[in-house]
C-alpha cells in the first residue's frame, strides 16, 4: 500500500503540516502519524462517509444556482496554542479599531479632520451610507460579528487579507464542520486537545441580546434572510435554529407606530434585535433599493428611532473598502495607541502619484482586486491572467485608479488536501470569527479554513468553488464549567441502582431452549407439529 | 387478549423504546467526550454504567468509550443493551404474530436481521442514527396503522414506562459526575429536546428551565411528567371503571411519583435529584410489576416428572 504522502511535493509556499526538511511540524504529529497508519482506501471511505453525512444533514451551498455538499476535506488543519494566543489578540484589535472607526466615520469623523485618512476616501466610497449617519447603536457595538480573513505568507507570517464586518457568513460550516469530523475521527479527538467551537450560538445571542434597544428587559431577537434561494441560506437557518429564535423574512415584518413588528399565528410581535444576513441595499425600500422585496419599508426609520437594533449595523461596508483596507495598521495606532499584530498584505493605492504606473507596468504579476468586492468577485490574478485579460483590466484601472487596489502575489501556506492523486499540498485561508456583546470582543478558537480545491490555485472563495476544513487550534486551559445545580459528587453505590427489568418470559423461553439445546429432548411436551420453518 | 400476548405488546413497547433511548443517550454523551477536550472520560464512562446498573470495574483501570459501548451498544444477549433490546424487541413480536400487524413485525424482523451488519461500524455515531431511525420506523408504525384498542394501549404503555424511566436515568448521569458531568445542554439532546428547549425560550437557557423541561414540560413528549401522563392514560383506557374508593395498584405509583415531581418546587426537586429520579425509576419498575401482576399473570411452571417403571 502506497503511503499517502509519496511524492508529497515541496512547494514555493509554506506547509502547514510538512516542513521540507524536517517533515511533520509539531502541531501536526498526531494528526500526520494516524493520516499515515490509513490506507489511501480508507481514508477515501471516511471522506465520503463525510460527503455522506452532509448530503443527509443538507450542508450545503449553492453554487452556481445549484445546492451542493458543502465541500470538506478529511484532513484538518491545525493551528498551536501558542499560534492561536498570537492570532485571536490580532483578531480582537482589528475588531476593536474598526469599532472605533466606524463610530467616528458616522459620527464627528475626527480620523478625517486629523488627516489620518484623507475626506475622499470615504466619501468616495460606495459602501459609505449617508442613511447610517446619526444612528447610534444602544450598546455602542456596530461590529456585532466580524470575519477577518487571514492567510500565512511564505515564511509562514500571519497577515491580514482582508476585513467582513458586513455580512461575514461561514460559520456555520465550522459548526457543521466540527461536528462532522468529530464522528469520522473519534481516535483524533480522543488524542489531541482541541478547543471547542459549540459555545458560538450562545455568544451570538448574548451580544444580540445585548445589543436591545435600552429598555427593553426581554428583547425579541429574529435572523432576517432573503430566503432559501440565498446561497447561505442553511447557515440562516443553523444559527436561528441553535439561538432559538425566528428566522424571518422580509415579508413576515412591517412596521407600524414606529415599530418593528412580525406576523405571527398570535397576531403581531414586537422585534427588538434584527441579525439581518441581507445587505445594506435591500433592507429597506423606502431608503435604499426600491425594487427591493427582501427588507421591510420603514425598517430605517425604526433603526433610526432607536426602537429597533439592526446588527450588524448598516454603513458598515465603508470598513470592508479594499482602500480603507490599506489605512487599517494606522487606524489601530490612531484609535488604540497600540502597534498593529498582525501585518497587512502590501498593497498599491492606484490613486498616490506614480503607483498607477508602475502597476500597470507589471500587472503580469500582481494580482487586482475591486475595492467593493466580496467573495472573490472582480479579483485578477495577473500570472494566472490572459493577455486579453489583462488588456481589458488596464483600461478599466486607467478609467477608474479609486475603485481597484493591486497587491503581489502572496503563495498562500498549504495544508495537505485530498484530492484524486491522493493527498497533495492546497493553498489555504483562515476566517476567524469575532462576537461583540459591547463588553468583550470573543474569538470563536479556530474559524472557517477556506481551500481551494485546484492545483495551484490561489482563490479559495466558496462562491468560487472552494473547499473548506475543519480548524482545530490545540490545547488551552479549561473553560468555566456551568455551575452544577448539585455540586455534590454522589456516587452511586455498586449495587444500588435501580435494576432495568426484561419481559420474564424471555428468560423463561431462553432456558427452555437451552434445556431442549443441551438435553436433546423437549424439557416440557412439545407438539408434534413438524418443524417447518418460523413464521 | 390472551395475557401473554398482552406481556410480549407491553414488552415490545419497552425495548424499542430502551434500545432507542439507550442510543440516544450514549451518542450524545460520547460525542461530548470527544468534543470537549476537559471532560474526564473514566468518570462519565463509570457514571453512565452505574446509571445503567452494571457492575464496575475495579477502579484500578481505567474504562472509556470502547468498554461502554461494548457494554450497552453492542451486546446482543443482554436485554437493557441497544442490541439486546433489538433482539428482545423481535422475539416478543415473533410471540405475538398474530395481533400485530405484518407490517410491524417486518419492520422488527428488519432491524433484526440488519443488526449484525450495523454493528460495530467504523463511526458508533452511525449505529446510533440506524437505532433511532429503526426505532422510529416501529413507533410510526404503530402510531399509524395500529388500532387504538388494548393492542395499541399495551404497547404505548411499554414504551411510556420505558420512557419515564430512562429519562430520570438520563438525568442522573448529570447529578452523579457532579460538575464534570454532562451539562443540561447535553442532557436536552440526549433526549433530542434541546431544538424543542431552544425554541419554548429562545435561547436563554438556564439549568433550572432546562431541568424543568425534562421533568416537567407538558407538551414535550420525552419529559417526564409527560411520559408517566401517557402510562396512567394507557391504564385508563385499560381499565376504564374505577372503584370508588381506591385505584389501581400501578395507577397509584406513577400518579403518586407524577404529581410529587408536579406540585413540589422545582428547587427542592433538583436539591435532590439523584433521589428524586431512584423515586421516578423505583416507581416505574413498581408500575410495571403491578401491571405484570394484574394483567399478565404467568401460569403456574408445570414441570414434569418421568414415572420410575
Amino acid at each position: 500500500m502506497a503511503d499517502l504522502f509519496d511524492d508529497y511535493p515541496a512547494g514555493v509556499a509554506w506547509d502547514e503540516m510538512l516542513d521540507p526538511a524536517t517533515g511533520p511540524r509539531a502541531a501536526y504529529k498526531h494528526v500526520h502519524a494516524a493520516l499515515a497508519q490509513l490506507s489511501a482506501g480508507e481514508l477515501r471511505a471516511r471522506a465520503d462517509a463525510l460527503a455522506r453525512t452532509y448530503l443527509t444533514q443538507g450542508v450545503t451551498f449553492d453554487f452556481a444556482g445549484e445546492e451542493r455538499p458543502f465541500p470538506l476535506d478529511v484532513v484538518p488543519r491545525v493551528l498551536a496554542g501558542d499560534e492561536w494566543e498570537h492570532v485571536a489578540p490580532g483578531v480582537k484589535q482589528r475588531v476593536r479599531a474598526l469599532e472605533a472607526f466606524l463610530a467616528d466615520v458616522y459620527g464627528p469623523q475626527r480620523v478625517i479632520a486629523d488627516g489620518v485618512l484623507p475626506r475622499s476616501v470615504i466619501v468616495s466610497s460606495t459602501n459609505y451610507c449617508r442613511a447610517a449617519r446619526g444612528i447610534t447603536p444602544p450598546n455602542g457595538v456596530r461590529v456585532h460579528v466580524s470575519g477577518i480573513d487571514l492567510i500565512r505568507d511564505s515564511l509562514g507570517g500571519w497577515r491580514v487579507l482582508e476585513d467582513n464586518v458586513r455580512v461575514p457568513s461561514g460559520v456555520s460550516y465550522v459548526l457543521s464542520n466540527r461536528r462532522a469530523m468529530a464522528q469520522t475521527f473519534p481516535e483524533l479527538f480522543a488524542a489531541l486537545r482541541i478547543r471547542p467551537v459549540s459555545d458560538y450560538p450562545r455568544r451570538l445571542l448574548a451580544a444580540l441580546t445585548a445589543a436591545a434597544p435600552a429598555g427593553v428587559d426581554d428583547p425579541t431577537v429574529v435572523v432576517l434572510t432573503p430566503g432559501v434561494y440565498n446561497s447561505a441560506y442553511f447557515e440562516h437557518s443553523l444559527l436561528a435554529r441553535t439561538m432559538g429564535v425566528e428566522l424571518v423574512e422580509g415579508r413576515d415584518l412591517f412596521c407600524a407606530q414606529g415599530r418593528v413588528w412580525m406576523r405571527t399565528t398570535q397576531g403581531r410581535r414586537r422585534v427588538d434585535v434584527i441579525y439581518r444576513r441581507v445587505d445594506d441595499d435591500f433592507l429597506d425600500p423606502v431608503t435604499f433599493r426600491a425594487d427591493s422585496l427582501l427588507g421591510s419599508p420603514g425598517l430605517m426609520t425604526c433603526a433610526r428611532n432607536g426602537t429597533v437594533t439592526i446588527a450588524n449595523a448598516v454603513g458598515n461596508g465603508v470598513a470592508d473598502d479594499k482602500l480603507v483596507y490599506t489605512y487599517v495598521p494606522d487606524l489601530i495606532r490612531y484609535y488604540l495607541g497600540e502597534e498593529p499584530i498582525l501585518a497587512n498584505v502590501d498593497t498599491w493605492r492606484l490613486e498616490e502619484p506614480g503607483s498607477l504606473e508602475e502597476v500597470l507596468d507589471r500587472l503580469d504579476e500582481l494580482v487586482v482586486k475591486p475595492v467593493d468586492g466580496s467573495g472573490g468577485k472582480g479579483l485578477v490574478v495577473g500570472p494566472a491572467a490572459s493577455r486579453a485579460e489583462l488588456e481589458a483590466l488596464r483600461s478599466r484601472l486607467v478609467e477608474d485608479p479609486r475603485g481597484w487596489i493591486a497587491q503581489p502575489v502572496v503563495q498562500l501556506s498549504t495544508v495537505p488536501t485530498l484530492v484524486e492523486d491522493g493527498l497533495r499540498p492546497r493553498h489555504t485561508d483562515l476566517r476567524p470569527f469575532a462576537v461583540n456583546d459591547g463588553d468583550d470582543i470573543w474569538v470563536l478558537p479556530g474559524g472557517l479554513t477556506r481551500v481551494a480545491l485546484p492545483e495551484g490555485r490561489l482563490v479559495v472563495n466558496s462562491s468560487q468553488g472552494g473547499g473548506s476544513k475543519d480548524t482545530w487550534v490545540l490545547g488551552g486551559s479549561p473553560p468555566r464549567r456551568e455551575a452544577a445545580s448539585a455540586a455534590v459528587h454522589h456516587p452511586v453505590p455498586v449495587g444500588n441502582a435501580v435494576p432495568i427489568d426484561a419481559n420474564p418470559q424471555d428468560i423463561r423461553a431462553h432456558v427452555m431452549q437451552q434445556q431442549q439445546s443441551l438435553d436433546g429432548r423437549p424439557a416440557a411436551p412439545s407438539s408434534s407439529d413438524q418443524e417447518v420453518g418460523t413464521c | 387478549m390472551l395475557s401473554r400476548i398482552a406481556e410480549s405488546l407491553f414488552w415490545i413497547g419497552r425495548y424499542v423504546e430502551r434500545a432507542d433511548d439507550t442510543a440516544r443517550l450514549l451518542d450524545v454523551h460520547l460525542q461530548i467526550l470527544l468534543e470537549d477536550p476537559w471532560a474526564e472520560e473514566d468518570l462519565a464512562c463509570r457514571s453512565l454504567l452505574s446509571v445503567m446498573d452494571r457492575q464496575l470495574p475495579a477502579s484500578s483501570a481505567p474504562i472509556g468509550r470502547v468498554e461502554v459501548l461494548d457494554v450497552l451498544a453492542y451486546d446482543r444477549f443482554s436485554p437493557s443493551s441497544i442490541a439486546g433490546a433489538l433482539v428482545s424487541a423481535r422475539e416478543n413480536a415473533r410471540r405475538a404474530r398474530e395481533v400485530i400487524s405484518t407490517e410491524l413485525w417486518e419492520s422488527l424482523n428488519a432491524t433484526w436481521n440488519q443488526l449484525p451488519s450495523h454493528m460495530r461500524p467504523a463511526r458508533p455515531h452511525d449505529y446510533f442514527t440506524w437505532v433511532r431511525e429503526r426505532a422510529a420506523v416501529v413507533a410510526g408504525v404503530v402510531d399509524a396503522t395500529a388500532s387504538r384498542d388494548d393492542t395499541w394501549a399495551f404497547m404505548v404503555l411499554g414504551r411510556s414506562i420505558e420512557r419515564a424511566d430512562m429519562t430520570a436515568r438520563l438525568l442522573t448521569t448529570r447529578a452523579l459526575a457532579g460538575s464534570g458531568g454532562p451539562g443540561w445542554t447535553t442532557l436536552l439532546r440526549s433526549c433530542g429536546a434541546h431544538e424543542a428547549f431552544l425554541r419554548t425560550y429562545r435561547g436563554t437557557a438556564s439549568d433550572e428551565r432546562a431541568a424543568g423541561f425534562l421533568l416537567l414540560d407538558r407538551l414535550f413528549p420525552r419529559s417526564i411528567v409527560f411520559a408517566l401522563n401517557q402510562a396512567e392514560a394507557c391504564l385508563t383506557a385499560l381499565e376504564p371503571v374505577v372503584d370508588r374508593a381506591s385505584v389501581d395498584d400501578a395507577r397509584r405509583h406513577i400518579g403518586l411519583v407524577r404529581t410529587n415531581l408536579e406540585y413540589r418546587p422545582l428547587i427542592d426537586v433538583l436539591d435532590a435529584l439523584p433521589r428524586e429520579m431512584e423515586q421516578v425509576q423505583r416507581a416505574c419498575a413498581a408500575a410495571s410489576d403491578a401491571v405484570r401482576g394484574r394483567y399478565f399473570p404467568s401460569a403456574l411452571t408445570t414441570t414434569w416428572v418421568g414415572e420410575n417403571l
